[in-house]
């Protein structure tokens, strides 16, 4: 086990280092820096501002001291745009935002996804599997561009219900419409896999020999069905948390929650490249983080797996 | 006596001769009654069909084109721009008084197009890659897959923002974009069913008899690949299209006045308010009913061609 886990973590920082260099590398490509405006700058000025944020030194040197920075002091530098503030600040005023609801999602899109395609499995072709198919394949084809715009038409325009959008530090009304709009496709997903797998599962001959020793529904279900079924399903909260943290992107365009994802696109607009590279590098952490995280879990949980 | 035995006897080889010829069918000829046998893929591909059909007839009915102003619905689309057949906005307008059906012929192009291109950049290159990889074994397959492990933890949404932003917005980055994001998953299905596939004796015949690597993967393994590759490539259409919706939903997609289906929701969700429904609901049914026939299509392809679900 520690073999493997360190052999896990040997892929890990390489694949940081790489998106680090290759997200740098992008950012200083690109042709026109960030202080290319529509007014030229007299060239005193620009000289004078590309060295006070280093830009004047050669390509390498930059990227190591921005990379020391991050190693040693979690530092993401200046922001281009916003003089006065770092992106540490500006990911500091975001991230926990996108935290909250990406957590709230997560735990939505897992318990609802489980229990709806454990249900479906268990009351094969009745009415309930239909209904749990038909929604799980209709959450699919609905991403969270379409849902976010319908949400706020039904519950805020036509219902009057919750507010259209805001945040006020993460109140429950706040919260409830951006947690469907980025959990229902993962949920459906999640459904969908948990459904086939537990057939699977329930097809199998061990389950067979436990009905025929007459252990009861109950325990044949929950010690000898659910664990194995749930397999596939560990192994696709990685692609899910890479997809929530994506999705946020949106979420933040449509409900004005504040979070990382406004600041991304905002960035992304106003060619402000020290954010965008620091939250794009900051996302892709946690990512590896979380595939590590994912991959461990399924090491201990899968005895077939040997390392 | 023994005459007519043998006449007999000629007859039932005849026979024997003639039933074979019609008797054995091939894999694919399997697959394809079992996929006309699944009505909800049938109809799927029928409507997909009509689609298509619509998006390149659909011009030459169309009054207006797709960057043309209707000057007189400008404005006031919410009154003078609804869907009619006389003012030939059979769709209605935009906000800015350009017509919808013929913007929505366009978006379907574009649409369609990213999903097909894109698939296909992911089969081309999954393919390939997955079946040297699979292949070949050993270190070179370790380190083949590790680049797609370290690949595949790169959050490429942001990372695809990021090169729009960087190198301006055009279609062709916007490919290599998606194509970038697409084949990971390709490669790894293909490289599990290589493996598979690699102990076979007819590869080992081929290896037996000199054939050389490159010539036995091109033609021996990928063909005995098109099947699954086939069907994870329809299931790979959904999400690329999504992808470029996504994209084009956040203004860095395609450029007006061409447009895409997320391009065309997200214009009209923003719209939703002034009692143009036609603006968000024309572009969101036809994004709709094409996902829905691709996965139909790629669910009936899975049944007919994966052995496993049979």
């Amino acid at each position: 086990m520690l073999n493997y886990i360190i052999k896990r973590i040997g892929i890990a920082i390489p694949t940081l280092l790489i998106l680090i260099a290759v997200t740098f590398y992008l950012m200083h490509a690109a042709p026109g820096g960030p202080f290319t405006s529509e007014k030229p700058l007299p060239p005193q000025v620009l000289a004078n501002i590309e060295a006070k944020y280093g830009l004047d030194q050669p390509i390498w040197r930059q990227m190591t001291t921005y990379l020391w920075g991050i190693l040693t002091e979690f530092d993401f530098g200046p922001s281009y745009k916003y003089h006065s503030r770092t992106v540490n600040e500006i990911i500091g005023q975001g991230f926990p935002i996108t935290l909250k609801y990406g957590f709230w999602s997560f735990v939505v899109a897992i318990s609802v996804g489980i229990s709806l395609g454990a249900i479906a499995a268990i009351r094969k072709n009745t009415w309930v599997d239909y209904f749990a198919v038909g929604v799980s394949i209709g959450a699919q084809v609905l991403p969270n561009f379409v849902m976010a715009p319908l949400l706020i038409i039904v519950f805020t325009l036509w219902l009057g219900w919750l507010p259209g959008g805001g945040w006020h530090g993460g109140d429950w009304e706040y919260l409830v419409m951006p947690v469907i709009a980025l959990s229902t496709s993962y949920m459906a997903s999640i459904a969908r896999i948990t459904r086939s797998s537990m057939l699977e599962v329930l097809n199998a001959n061990y389950i067979r020999t436990a009905r025929a020793k007459g252990l009861p529904t109950k325990t044949i279900f929950f010690r000898h069905v659910f664990k194995p079924s749930l397999l596939p399903v560990i192994s696709y909260l990685g692609p899910a948390f890479v997809g929530l943290i994506t999705g946020s992107v949106l979420i933040d365009i449509f409900f004005s929650t504040g979070g990382m994802g406004y600041f991304f696109v905002n960035a992304a607009f106003n060619r402000d490249y020290a954010v965008m590279m620091g939250i794009t590098i900051l996302v892709g952490a946690l990512t590896i983080l979380f595939s590590l995280i994912v991959d461990l879990l399924y090491a201990w949980i899968d005895p077939k797996i040997r390392y | 006596m023994i005459v007519a035995n043998k006449n007999k006897i000629v007859k039932l080889a005849e026979n024997l001769a003639t039933e074979e010829q019609t008797s054995g069918r091939s894999l694919w000829a399997d697959a394809r009654t079992r996929f006309i046998r699944n009505k909800a893929a049938i109809t799927s591909l029928v409507i997909l069909v009509l689609i298509v059909l619509f998006s390149f007839v659909g011009p030459y009915f169309a009054v207006w084109t797709y960057e043309q102003i209707d000057w007189n619905t400008m404005g006031s689309a919410a009154t003078l721009g609804m869907p009619s057949i006389e003012t030939g906005h059979y769709f209605g307008t935009d906000d800015l008084g350009r017509d919808l059906y013929s913007r929505v012929i366009q978006g379907t192009q574009i649409s369609l197009m990213v999903g097909i291109v894109g698939a296909t950049i992911a089969v081309v290159v999954g393919t390939l890659y997955g079946a040297t990889s699979g292949y070949i074994g050993g270190r070179t397959d370790q380190i083949m897959m590790r680049i797609v492990d370290i690949l595949m933890a790169i959050p490429f949404m942001f990372v695809l923002i990021l090169l729009l932003v960087v190198f301006g917005r055009s279609i062709i980055m916007l490919f290599v974009g998606i194509g970038l994001l697409s084949w990971l998953d390709m490669s790894r299905i293909v490289r599990g069913q290589t493996l598979n596939l690699k102990n076979k004796e007819f590869i080992e015949a081929a290896q037996a008899t000199g054939v050389s690597d490159y010539k036995i993967i091109m033609r021996h393994i990928v063909p005995n690949l098109l099947g699954i590759v086939a069907v994870y490539a329809t299931l790979l259409v959904p999400g690329i299209i999504i992808a470029e919706s996504f994209i084009s939903f956040l203004g860095l997609g395609v450029q007006e006045p061409k447009t895409s289906w997320g391009a065309l929701i997200s214009e009209g969700a923003g719209t939703i308010n002034y009692d143009t429904e036609w603006q968000l609901l024309v572009p969101l049914s036809f994004f709709i009913v094409t996902l829905f026939c691709i996965y139909f299509i790629g669910d009936g392809l899975r049944d007919a061609l994966d052995p496993k679900e049979r």
